[in-house]
């Protein structure tokens, strides 16, 4: 079955495309890109100026929690809120209960996947057995099952040697190490950004330094083995800095930021609700320096891709005292919005580098297909809206929790349409597109 | 959260209720609020001299003192106010809760207002956790001391001790010495006294500064001659010795040779200067006992202190004048 997308702009930044052609769609392929494409025996779907059609999106930093984590998230659950929120493909960590450092653990994620039959799925490997930080986890068998990349997440890798053999022994199957950058003596017991808000609200501070430098110790240890480094959600103006001046340096390090680190800042933690717990992440919200650090290195180019590090928690785990709550928010079904508001109608970048940072980056980092709607790729494509107004509303997310800061914000910038393998997996209810 | 706009648009605002459901902090205070409390304070401290230490301002009401920490001061300062103002009371400690069996906060103060009290004074040992209460809870909070973040009643009664013996906060000049980092009273002395007019000054290893502590609008150094120079109120904090393990300070013999508090230290405040400290003091750390026991020590008042400004908090919360005509 053919189907011919036309009427809404294109932007396909992989093959330099950005206008207002139609897309063909042959099964679960990309036909053809081009102008006045033919109709006859094709299914036309007409869309609006105002659409924008661009190769599926891709977020390679959540947590679906399953196995283990059912109360939280499952992977059903999970890839309906990732294809709610615009993502074709989600990379989830392998913090799980047991964790992803084995094969089984891989199939059985990849099993949960298959039945749900939404996003894609790419699970990520532990860097470790039971990213203890001890013995290297079984690598090659995690890549021989379908895993993407290895990082102990949740924690940065225990020690510097470690990291040094998991980037020399992942480097054999061309995969990256995913480093949760963080010097444990540094953070301590800490909760929140150590600055004036957290001196205010009596809580234990974490300095960008932390984050700074596992940023530095693995951009090192990249340099030493020549492997592939990743910063996994960048929240200190210090690691802006080291990353920038290893990328001039020609080691291969890239990174990542969160839409709530380029969104926020430590303020949040103060008002409108203080000691809210949906702002307790690790990363913390930093203050505004850091924040606006994000923002020029993701305009700048230092960023390579956004990823939400969605981190669902039941409504029972973050209903405490702020410093006894868990780190972490949803972030599938508010990237789209957040990041069209705060980044594109902001005036930071534009549309096109968007979609470089929410769909190409993330498919070069992680060799992953899609990413572009260039002719036998595969028919991952968002359809995106980016002056639809959208009200955040927490009680409807599809993710199983409902943990995000951004409940009742009003933003511009929605996703009307996610198609995975040419299928059509999710249509926005607001949206009026005839779609099936 | 801010006082009722006065009739007088130009007149100085003159509270006489808070009009707050809790007391969290100071930071929710005016320092036309601050006043209020003070001065009822005052008529409170008269009652505990009368032979017959009891009101009925509070009859009826019902009180939980629920306390996560360790506290024999606060504790029994509070349940005295209460007593005196004729509130039924109860105090629960942590040994004997809930929550050894795995029950959380907001399920405790559930299941307690369920049993419709009035008011729950809490005193937890994580930051916000009275913030939290508030949300789900319809009894009025008051905040007994919220991990390293406020404990407003106790700069309540370091400020009326203060007013006492110098008439007024604004223009003094109060060094605060000790573990800045981790105090709550420091927290709450602050707000109370720049919302007052004083000259904050605070000082401490540079380890136990809270980061930007000046955007308080207080000094802050680590060269305690020069925080104690002309002061006219010096107030000692704790230092716990479990800081030791975390570096914060090579020993409580350094500590006591580089800050503590002795009387030739002393010598460069002013003649008239009060030596105060919240407890429970480490004497030969914080503070020479010379110092503690001397002349110049008001300590004691400020425990004494401390059951009438409770019992201004616990009257005022209640509804003040609007709700009781006389005390």
């Amino acid at each position: 079955m053919k189907r011919l997308f036309r009427g809404a702009r294109v932007i396909d930044p992989a093959s330099g495309v950005d206008g207002f052609v139609d897309v063909l769609v042959d099964g679960d392929r990309i036909a053809q890109v081009g102008r006045d494409l033919p109709v006859a025996g094709v299914e036309v779907i007409e869309l609006s100026r105002d659409h924008v059609v661009c190769p599926g999106l891709i977020d390679i930093h959540v947590h679906l929690r399953e196995p283990g984590q059912e109360h939280k998230e499952t992977v059903a659950s999970g890839v309906a809120s990732a294809v709610a929120g615009g993502f074709t493909a989600v990379a989830c960590m392998p913090n799980t209960t047991p964790v992803n450092d084995n094969a089984n653990v891989t199939a059985y994620i990849l099993g949960k996947a298959a039945a749900a039959n939404l996003a894609r799925v790419y699970p990520i490997g532990a860097v470790s057995r039971g990213s203890k930080g001890e013995l290297l986890a079984d690598i090659a068998e995690l890549h021989h099952a379908g895993c993407v990349a290895i990082t102990d997440d949740g924690h940065p890798t225990a020690t510097a040697l470690l990291l040094r053999r998991a980037m020399e022994y992942a480097g054999m199957f061309g995969m990256p190490v995913i480093e949760h950058c963080e010097d444990s003596s540094l953070k301590g017991d800490g909760v929140a950004h150590e600055g004036f808000t957290a001196a205010s609200l009596g809580l234990r501070g974490i300095p960008g330094a932390c984050e700074a430098l596992g940023v530095e110790r693995g951009v090192l240890m990249a340099e030493l083995t020549g492997g592939a480094f990743h910063v996994a959600h960048m929240s200190a103006r210090a690691s802006i800095r080291a990353v920038r001046k290893a990328k001039e340096a020609g080691i291969r390090v890239t990174c990542e930021v969160a839409p709530h680190h380029f969104t926020l800042t430590d303020e949040s933690l103060q008002s409108p609700i203080p000691y809210d717990t949906n702002t307790k992440m690790n990363p913390p919200l930093r203050e505004a320096a850091d924040r606006d650090a994000m923002l020029a290195g993701i305009a700048d180019g230092t960023v390579d891709l956004i990823a939400t590090d969605h981190a669902p928690h039941h409504y029972d785990e973050k209903n405490v005292e702020f410093d006894r709550a868990p780190f972490g928010i949803v972030g599938l079904e508010t990237a789209v919005p957040l990041a069209v508001t705060q980044l594109v109608h902001a005036g930071h970048i534009s549309l096109h580098k968007l979609v470089e940072l929410m769909a190409v980056g993330p498919a070069k980092l992680l060799k992953l297909p899609g990413g572009t709607l260039r002719e036998g790729a595969p028919a991952d494509i968002t359809i995106l809206a980016p002056d639809m107004p959208v009200r955040i509303q927490a009680s409807r997310l599809r993710s199983r929790s409902k943990n995000t800061p951004f409940d009742g914000w009003e933003l511009r910038g929605g996703v009307v349409a996610t198609i995975v393998g040419g299928r059509t997996v999710y249509v926005n209810d607001a949206a009026t597109v005839a779609l099936s | 959260m801010s006082a009722p706009a006065s009739p007088q648009a130009e007149a100085p605002v003159v509270a006489t209720a808070l009009r707050h459901k809790d007391l969290l902090g100071i930071a929710d205070l005016t320092p036309g609020e601050i006043s209020l409390v003070l001065d009822t304070a005052e008529a409170m401290k008269e009652i505990g001299a009368r032979p017959i230490k009891k009101v009925p301002a509070l009859r009826g009401k019902t009180v939980v003192n629920l306390f996560f920490e360790p506290s024999t001061r606060t504790r029994t300062s509070f349940e005295i106010a209460e007593k005196r103002l004729s509130a039924d009371t109860l105090s629960i400690a942590i040994a004997s809760s809930s929550v050894v069996k795995g029950e959380s906060l907001v399920d405790t103060a559930l299941n307690l207002e369920a049993m419709n009290p009035d008011m729950i004074v809490l005193r937890h040992a994580s930051s916000g956790a009275c913030h939290l209460l508030s949300r789900v809870c319809k009894s009025a909070i008051i905040n007994a001391g919220d991990g390293t973040h406020e404990h407003p009643t106790q700069a309540l009664l370091d400020a009326f001790t203060i007013r006492e013996r110098k008439k007024t906060l604004a223009g003094l000049k109060v060094a605060i010495i000790g573990d800045l980092l981790h105090s709550r009273v420091l927290r709450s002395n602050i707000l109370l006294l720049t919302k007052m007019g004083a000259e904050v000054w605070v000082c401490g290893p540079p380890t136990l500064i809270p980061t930007d502590i000046r955007r308080f609008g207080v000094q802050s150094t680590s060269r305690v001659d020069e925080a104690v120079a002309d002061a006219d109120v010096v107030m000692l904090l704790r230092i716990q010795l479990e800081r030791m393990e975390g570096a914060y300070f090579p020993s409580l013999r350094e500590y006591f040779t580089v800050f503590g508090m002795t009387e030739a230290r002393l010598k460069l405040a002013k003649p008239d200067v009060l030596i105060m400290h919240p407890g429970p003091m480490n004497r030969g750390v914080e503070i020479a006992s010379e110092v503690a026991d001397g002349p110049y020590s008001v300590i004691l008042d400020q425990v004494h202190n401390g059951v009438a400004v409770r019992m201004a908090v616990l009257y005022l919360l209640a509804g003040g004048v609007e709700h009781e005509e006389t005390v």
